[in-house]
């Protein structure tokens, strides 16, 4: 399954020129605001048409200007969740997620294997009004799914939600990214969100897309993880947990060696998305002593860029903040091996 | 006849108020599904001639009502255009009760569309969008989604629209004339008493009746629009 978008499109204040492929898993649509998200994705799920272009699901042409197809949509089978949940006020929880049942019928029979999933069921007889912003979601998360879709659109849907509600909510989307077999369209502004959720990133600015890549390569790239934020610059590692040691301390294995964290809970066997940032990584071109950080792995410079520097740890990528005399101290220039003192980890997901 | 309660107005001021009654509700209940599809062409949609349209509609609000009821007299007369047409099929409006319905629907409809009007542009588009991409066909959106929620409005509409068409005079006196039992309505047989020497008290009387029905109407309707919105 996977979504193929290049859509043109012109109106006063943005003209939107996009192209980009998502695959199974969670694409994030990553920009400022006012940078054409929300137009791209009204323009997949069929709410607003295009200029010209071509949208492709699962080899199914949503819309080709060339070809002249535009498909309402009715018959696109996208799941929309909105950042105003836009559920049917006056309609009851279980009616809002049953009103695509007479439509869809594949998706009528998951019925309460959505509602279990999303913790729905103490809910159904309530009203949209007295719900709390993150059931809301949670309803219109499950109308979606119900809705039999190819693929599902998530439009900011944790935008208009306090920190608290946001906490509640990300563990089903988490849920959702693990057990749902389909591409997930995210849009956001949130660099926390994407990191947390994504598998793929579309970084869009001023109705272009700037870059589209893995998440992982996004994030040490010097070029472009500056456009998450300076201070989210770094690397997403993965590993396994191996054991607890004997002081509580756990050793996660990484394709780059063992690293050693604290106050995790976590169980062998357990696979862990880490998040390593830039400016907690120093760098030693001799193995260190003596040092209070534990977690010294052997790394090679693959990039430097103004004051950010790439290194390859095992078989992924990270991002050191080097200032740049310790650059020309150092002599670090490609190629260079060296050792990244990791001063903390950061969990990047439970 | 042994009540005092309905001793109180004479047979012919009885019937006045069955035929007004009888009037605006076949009247409302006839015309709120086109002043439902007009609302919707007018605040929905964009074509050549929209104005027109609009204008055609509120046209009755603007025209002296006795221009209207002459236009009615000479369209759907029995020797009119249309009266003709219809007449060999058994529907006649002239100097009848069903001519008074025809007249009470045409002026109190620019009151039903527009109530029934702000209600649609006061729904969110978005939740239609929203009913779209869950699969429902366009028909099906208007009458799960778009209906039950202007339902306050309809009903404010069709409130309105029936005390309008109790209350019509004008263009029902032109075109139906004022007879009792056939087409004097409850404000003729208000205008038919005056005229008479006496006749104040029983006028005073059915006066007290237009308000009653009035006020109760307006108020019916708030209440059952209010039960609605708590039930959101």
């Amino acid at each position: 399954m996977s979504l193929s978008v290049d859509i043109r499109h012109q109106f006063p204040g943005l003209d939107l020129n996009v192209a980009f492929e998502a695959p199974t898993g969670v694409t994030a649509l990553f920009g400022p605001s006012g940078c054409g998200k929300s137009t791209t994705v009204n323009a997949i799920a069929g709410l607003m048409r295009p200029d010209s272009g071509r949208i492709v699901l699962d080899g199914r042409a949503l819309y080709d200007s060339d070809r002249r197809i535009d498909l309402p949509p009715q018959a696109r089978r996208i799941g929309c969740v909105f950042q105003d949940a836009r559920l049917f006020p006056h309609m009851t929880v279980a009616a809002n997620l049953r009103y695509p049942a007479r439509f869809r019928k594949g998706a009528a029979r998951d019925f309460d294997r959505i509602v279990e999933m999303l913790a729905l069921g103490p809910l159904l007889n309530r009203r949209p009004s007295t719900l709390s912003g993150g059931e809301r979601q949670r309803t219109a998360i499950g109308r979606a799914l119900l809705s039999d879709p190819q693929l599902l659109i998530m439009d900011e849907p944790l935008a208009a939600l306090d920190d608290a509600r946001k906490e509640e909510i990300m563990p089903w989307l988490e849920r959702l990214r693990d057990e749902v077999q389909l591409p997930i369209l995210y849009v956001s502004h949130s660099v926390a969100e994407v990191l947390r959720l994504a598998t793929t990133v579309v970084l869009m600015q001023k109705g272009r897309v700037a870059h589209s890549g893995p998440l992982t390569q996004i994030l040490a790239d010097p070029e472009l993880a500056p456009q998450l934020g300076a201070r989210e610059a770094g690397a997403l590692i993965t590993g396994t947990v191996e054991a607890r040691e004997a002081d509580g301390m756990v050793r996660v294995a990484t394709s780059a060696g063992p690293l050693l964290l604290a106050d995790l809970d976590a169980q062998p066997g357990q696979m862990l998305r880490l998040r390593i940032l830039a400016h907690e990584i120093i760098l030693s071109r001799e193995a260190p002593v003596g040092l209070s950080a534990l977690n010294v792995l052997p790394a090679t410079v693959t990039a430097v860029s103004d004051g950010l520097v790439q290194l390859k740890l095992g078989d992924q990528k990270a991002l050191a903040q080097v200032t740049p005399r310790s650059v020309e101290v150092l002599g670090l220039t490609p190629g260079t091996p060296c050792f990244a003192v990791i001063k903390s980890v950061a969990m990047a997901r439970s | 006849m042994s009540l005092p309660f309905l001793d109180w107005l004479g047979p012919q001021e009885w019937q006045a108020i069955r035929l007004s009654v009888q009037v605006s509700l076949v009247a409302t209940i006839l015309s709120l599904p086109l002043a439902i599809a007009v609302a919707w062409l007018l605040a929905r949609r964009n074509f050549p001639g929209h104005g027109l349209v609009s204008g055609l509609v509120h046209l009755p609000l603007i025209l002296p009502p006795v221009v209207t009821g002459y236009l009615l007299l000479i369209t759907f007369g029995t020797k009119g255009p249309v009266g003709r047409l219809l007449e060999p099929f058994g529907i006649i409006f002239a100097f009848r009760w069903t001519g008074a319905a025809l007249a009470a629907a045409i002026m109190s409809f620019p009151l039903t569309v527009r109530a029934i009007r702000l209600g649609f542009e006061a729904v969110d588009p978005k939740l239609e969008q929203a009913a779209a991409t869950l699969g429902a066909p366009r028909i099906w959106i208007f009458l799960t989604v778009t209906l039950p929620l202007i339902f306050p409005a309809i009903l404010a509409g069709a409130t309105l629209g029936f005390a309008k068409a109790m209350g019509e005079f004008g263009a029902t006196i032109t075109f139906v004339s004022n007879i009792p039992g056939k087409t004097q309505t409850l404000p003729s047989a208000i205008y038919a008493l005056l005229e008479q020497p006496g006749g104040e008290g029983p006028a005073m009387r059915l006066v007290l009746v237009s308000i009653v029905v009035a006020l109760s109407a307006v108020i019916g309707s708030e209440y059952l629009a209010r039960r609605m919105a708590a039930r959101r």
